[in-house]
């Protein structure tokens, strides 16, 4: 697969990213219909999918290297965004090892991961990086094993220890948040972390969906996605940093809405460790502004259906509430009201070009 | 998977132990502590699928390791592994999958076995890194074949040939409080263990148990499936899980031992024995699920939406 790696991009400061023709095509759009509501939408993660972000089990696009450099810059800042408790060191190794085999299979022209007993040889030529290690030796490796490739790989991450009929947050490396605190949640228990969703824990969601978890197989990880609303491609929106970048909500205005919002996508893993019979859950994020994804007809207007009728506790939960209404209506400018079909693909070969009001 | 039996070794009249691997010798996926294969294994007019804890521990990745005993009433699959399966044979394994890891927050372990319920431990010893007491019970005939399993000399492994020697009671109660507890054997090994925990006061979230197979056998019985309007009759060795397959049907199923949930199935009449380890006592108490791989019925029919 070949990435386009972008050399220098922002997320921060003048965000100077962008999203390619080829990136806004694979973006992995969330909604498969009209209405949005919570459910236990947990599917098989096998490889091949609505878009191309669903090719290779951890997916890594073109804005590989500035997401890594921002997680960088993020932990230079704060080191507690990335914690393992000391018992979960073999979902550590699980992990490296689960993160290097994919990356070397899906990424053969980035990544070479050569094994010879419990030598490891890792290259990974995007970062620069070329390190000889001994599998099970944390002192062979620069950073603890779960912190080392987690800084090598597109998206937040944490670990799971399964007991008590539950799941623990034992571990996690999150910069890229939808406002939530690893600091916060670590050592807590499947339904506290959930406490403050609405909606769900009265559906019986976060019931079923544990339920269905503790007995995920190995060799068998599943996936499901969500999303919510960021002003600018920011990909810390941590509540540590909240003064930061929470006053950005009041900026948003009919004429920037669209250069401003992006709608944020996780595309998220769950993966049985067998060593360490933990759980890894991978928060894939995804940032598209909506003068981007306008350019998809079929997303424009169904993502303008979505939060016209938005459930109001889920809008508030998700921290909507100052701009929803000025994305409606930008997005309602490109909504005849006509059928559209159900799914989330784009149904386009290539883009549009679209001149905002 | 298919792999190979590579070599089966004779541990005494009724124990046997097989090395699996890849024919082109490829890496198996990773048998954590406590994890199990699924064997499917040909029988005379159908296959059987066993699960068997994988000795040989995670840091075995050319083979996987299992020790089958031979069931007095077998159904079929340890009676083929034992009387008919030789070197070279493939067979069809699952991937290795865990219903019972060791807990990686106790301060030291104590494992508990009875006969062959000791296969899931020797991965334990293995790979725990924290302190360990390994107490295993069984005949006096099979000692040798055990003790040839077990690292020799070592003092916190001990061989009890006669129950009455392992005091339940007096072991749990000198026990420090950061112990786990686990315990894999018989069923009333099991309920002796953990009658002795809850008399003791410990908690629950430090009693570990697996329980393949337990209780297969019983009392013939008759299903009535409501969906598929089918009649299904459940032989006194065979388990309902297993009467359903036979019948070309494919029900949901996933450990085959209880544990998991994955084969729950709406009760609609009748009454059933159950024997899982899934169910809550409440829900238990409603007859109105079952899960077939395990659990039976206290009336002569029941009666299934399915």
């Amino acid at each position: 697969m070949n990435l386009n790696l972008k050399p220098d991009e922002t997320f921060r400061g003048d965000f100077s990213t962008r999203n390619s023709d080829t990136a806004i095509l694979r973006f992995p759009f969330p909604f498969h219909d009209d209405k949005y509501m919570y459910a236990v939408n947990l599917e098989p993660h096998v490889r091949g999918g609505p878009t191309a972000a669903y090719d290779a089990i951890f997916d890594l696009d073109e804005h590989y290297i500035g997401e890594c450099r921002d997680r960088a810059l993020t932990l230079a800042e704060d080191p507690l965004r990335c914690q393992v408790l000391p018992h979960m060191i073999e979902a550590e190794w699980d992990t490296l090892e689960l993160l290097m085999e994919s990356l070397a299979f899906d990424y053969p022209e980035h990544f070479t991961l050569t094994k010879s007993g419990t030598d490891r040889h890792w290259v990974n030529r995007p970062l620069g990086l070329d390190r000889n290690f001994t599998f099970g030796d944390a002192s062979s490796l620069p950073l603890p094993p779960f912190e080392y490739i987690t800084r090598q790989v597109q998206g937040d991450f944490t670990l799971h220890d399964q007991r008590e009929n539950t799941l623990f947050m034992d571990g996690g490396m999150v910069t890229s948040q939808a406002d939530w605190s690893l600091n916060f949640d670590l050592g807590m228990t499947f339904h506290e972390w959930h406490g403050p969703v609405p909606v769900a824990h009265e559906l019986g969601v976060f019931d079923r969906a544990l339920a269905y978890l503790m007995r995920l197989p190995y060799g068998k990880p599943v996936r499901r996605l969500n999303w919510t609303l960021t002003v600018h491609p920011r990909l810390d929106t941590s509540p540590e940093t909240y003064p930061i970048w929470g006053p950005d909500k009041a900026t948003i205005t009919p004429a920037n809405v669209g250069a401003h919002m992006c709608l944020r996508v996780e595309l998220q893993t769950l993966t049985r460790l067998p060593r360490s019979n933990a759980i890894l859950f991978g928060i894939r994020g995804y940032l598209i502004r909506l003068d981007e994804l306008v350019r998809v007809k079929k997303w424009a207007m169904r993502l303008h259906r979505v939060l016209r009728d938005l459930h109001p506790g889920i809008a508030e939960y998700k921290g909507t509430s100052r701009y929803r209404q000025t994305i409606v209506d930008y997005l309602g400018a490109f909504d005849d009201g006509s059928i559209i079909s159900p799914g989330t693909g784009s149904e386009q070969a290539s883009l549009r070009e679209v001149t905002t009001a | 998977m298919k792999l190979r039996i590579e070599a089966i070794s004779v541990l005494s009249p009724t124990i046997r132990r097989f090395i699996l691997a890849a024919d082109d010798g490829a890496p198996l996926p990773v048998a954590g502590a406590g994890a199990h294969v699924m064997v499917s294994l040909p029988g005379e007019t159908r296959s059987w699928r066993n699960a068997y804890s994988v000795v040989s521990g995670p840091g075995m990745r050319d083979h996987y390791e299992i020790v089958v005993r031979r069931s007095q009433q077998s159904r079929g699959g340890s009676a083929f592994l034992h009387e008919r399966a030789v070197a070279g044979d493939r067979l069809e394994v699952g991937l290795p999958q865990n219903f019972f890891a060791p807990s990686r927050i106790a301060g030291r372990h104590l494992l508990l076995s009875g006969g062959i319920g000791i296969t899931p431990f020797l991965s334990y010893i293995r790979t725990l890194h924290t302190p360990f007491e390994l107490h295993h019970c069984c005949k006096r005939e099979d000692t040798p074949a055990f003790a040839g399993l077990l690292p020799s000399g070592a003092t916190n492994i001990v061989l009890h040939t006669n129950r009455e020697e392992l005091n339940f009671r007096t072991l749990l109660a000198a026990q420090k409080l950061d112990t786990h507890l686990y315990c894999c054997g018989p069923e009333d090994f099991m309920n002796d263990a953990f009658g002795a925990a809850r008399h003791l006061g410990w908690p629950e979230a430090k009693i570990h148990r697996e329980s393949f197979g337990g209780v297969v056998s019983g009392a013939f019985f008759t299903v009535h499936l409501k969906k598929s309007g089918l009649t299904v009759q459940v032989r006194q060795e065979e388990t309902l899980l297993d009467a359903l397959e036979a019948a070309g049907l494919e029900p949901p199923s996933l450990c085959r031992g209880g544990a998991c949930g994955e084969c729950e199935l709406p009760v609609l009449a009748g009454i059933p024995a159950h024997h899982d380890h899934y169910l809550s006592d409440s829900r238990r108490a409603k007859n109105d699920a079952i899960m077939t791989c395990v659990s039976r019925a206290h009336t002569s029919e029941l009666v299934l939406d399915f």
